[in-house]
């Protein structure tokens, strides 16, 4: 079952041939960030989409989040890989079906599911913030859309940034999904170096170098949550605030 | 050609009632090895502190890796029935995160309860059973049917080592055919199927939470 994971002759073998596993680790890297980079904009759009007093794009947005996240993610990209380039072809009357890179398919398609998941994270974050600093803003001469950038958003930071590495450390396991299309990513060339040598090592070192990543992450995260449990403290300004009473 | 044929569509369902046995069996398991190492996690102190920490690093281990990683670790290196393997993914990947879940509701419980229990005489398990596991679970029934939702769809990743369920089946009968409106139609079927089943599910939860506020 586990046989030969500590034969030194097979360790040896696999880290002589991690050309690969660095290939796939900068290239899972590069479809975190892309995927990362639409996830956040689109999934901030959204949100705000969703605050708003518009009908129409209050709906746009909730079929947006139901759709994307009550479907399986490698559904999603399974579509992209074998309908896209048909699809692609249908709409812009190209001769033979548009060629998609594994590298657009991963970081649209972690980027789409994601920004379902930021979306609602960012939701919860503007309705965290009181009604009254809406209207304070408004009633200072701010436009709806001046408010939501200065006044709305910047207040919700605290709130969403834990729920936000949260859902960056899921996008970089998601990536993974990338290997069921033959994508190049860190786990698409481990289990190719598993299917060549038959080594339990190559899943080890995934493990290893995925664990690299996300431990980090799960960490931020950690910390992250504890900062925002902590009750907000004034800033002591030497002659404005009142001094910390000396306890005798 | 056709292939929304009886013999295919039934094809399909198959797949997808493996898809509901394989989550289902890992929700099970998952909660009930989950539940264990949150307690672990959670109560292990002074000489079992060393119990505590290997759970701690198994859950760590868990949730900072992907899941078809372990799908393909174990399908490597476990010989079983096709469902058994998966089961046995599933379950040693979700228990990490349901423990997580569960110590997440130990947490909302008031120290005063574990007090009251052990003046009234209860040792640590029957505190456990009639006293802390009852709350807990109540706190976080949102969070564990959400979770379903999440082995649901992840279980669409077994379509990569050829575990006959929804999404493999769907792409089976897809080879069949090269017409991209039926390609179209029958992912159509497929997501339809996968967001009735999570929404169904997600709809349960909120009407669960919205009970809740009122009571």
């Amino acid at each position: 079952m586990l046989d030969g994971l500590f034969d030194a002759r097979r360790w040896n073998i696999t880290l002589d041939s991690m050309g690969p596993f660095w290939d796939g680790f900068l290239f899972t890297l590069q479809v975190v960030v892309v995927g990362l980079v639409i996830s956040l904009v689109l999934g901030t759009v959204l949100g705000v989409f969703s605050t708003t007093r518009s009908r129409v794009l209050r709906a746009v947005s909730r079929v947006y989040v139901e759709f994307f996240q009550n479907t399986p993610l490698p559904v999603q990209v399974f579509f992209y890989y074998m309908a896209g380039p048909r699809v692609l072809q249908a709409i812009t009357g190209a001769p033979s079906p548009v060629r998609i890179s594994s590298f657009v398919i991963g970081a649209v398609g972690v980027g789409l599911y994601h920004a379902a998941y930021v979306s609602e994270v960012i939701r919860t974050g503007i309705e965290s913030v009181p009604r009254g600093q809406m209207e304070a803003a408004r009633s200072q001469g701010f436009s709806r859309p001046q408010a939501y950038l200065y006044i709305i958003l910047p207040q919700t930071f605290k709130v969403i940034l834990p729920p936000l590495c949260n859902q960056t450390l899921n996008l970089v396991k998601n990536t993974s999904v990338l290997a069921l299309i033959a994508g190049g990513d860190l786990m698409y060339n481990a289990d190719n170096f598993v299917s060549t040598y038959g080594y339990l090592q190559g899943y080890i070192m995934a493990c290893v170098l995925y664990f690299v990543i996300c431990f980090p992450l799960a960490l931020l995260v950690q910390y992250l949550e504890k900062r925002a449990k902590r009750k907000p403290r004034a800033k002591v300004i030497p002659g404005v605030t009142p001094e910390p009473v000396k306890e005798a | 050609m056709e292939i929304f044929t009886q013999a295919n569509v039934t094809f399909i369902l198959a797949g997808f009632l493996k898809t509901l046995e394989i989550s289902a069996l890992a929700i099970v398991f998952s909660i009930l090895l989950g539940t264990v190492l949150a307690m672990v996690k959670q109560f292990c102190r002074g000489r079992l502190s060393i119990f505590r920490w290997i759970v701690s690093g198994y859950i760590e281990l868990f949730r900072c890796t992907p899941n078809l990683l372990w799908i393909l670790f174990i399908y490597f290196t476990v010989k079983g029935s096709d469902v058994f393997v998966s089961v046995l993914a599933f379950t040693i990947f979700t228990s990490a995160v349901i423990a997580e879940i569960v110590r997440g509701g130990f947490n909302s419980i008031p120290k005063s309860q574990f007090e009251a229990a052990q003046s009234q005489g209860f040792g640590f398990f029957s505190t456990m059973r009639y006293v802390i596991l009852p709350q807990t679970f109540r706190t976080i029934i949102p969070a564990l049917f959400s979770q379903c939702t999440t082995v649901i769809k992840d279980s669409s990743y077994l379509a990569g080592i050829n575990v006959a369920e929804f999404m493999f089946s769907a792409k089976v009968v897809m080879g069949y055919t090269t017409n991209l409106n039926q390609v179209l139609l029958l992912y159509g079927f497929v997501f339809l199927l996968y967001f009735a089943l999570n929404f169904g599910i997600s709809l349960i939860v909120r009407a669960y939470q919205r009970r809740l506020v009122a009571a």
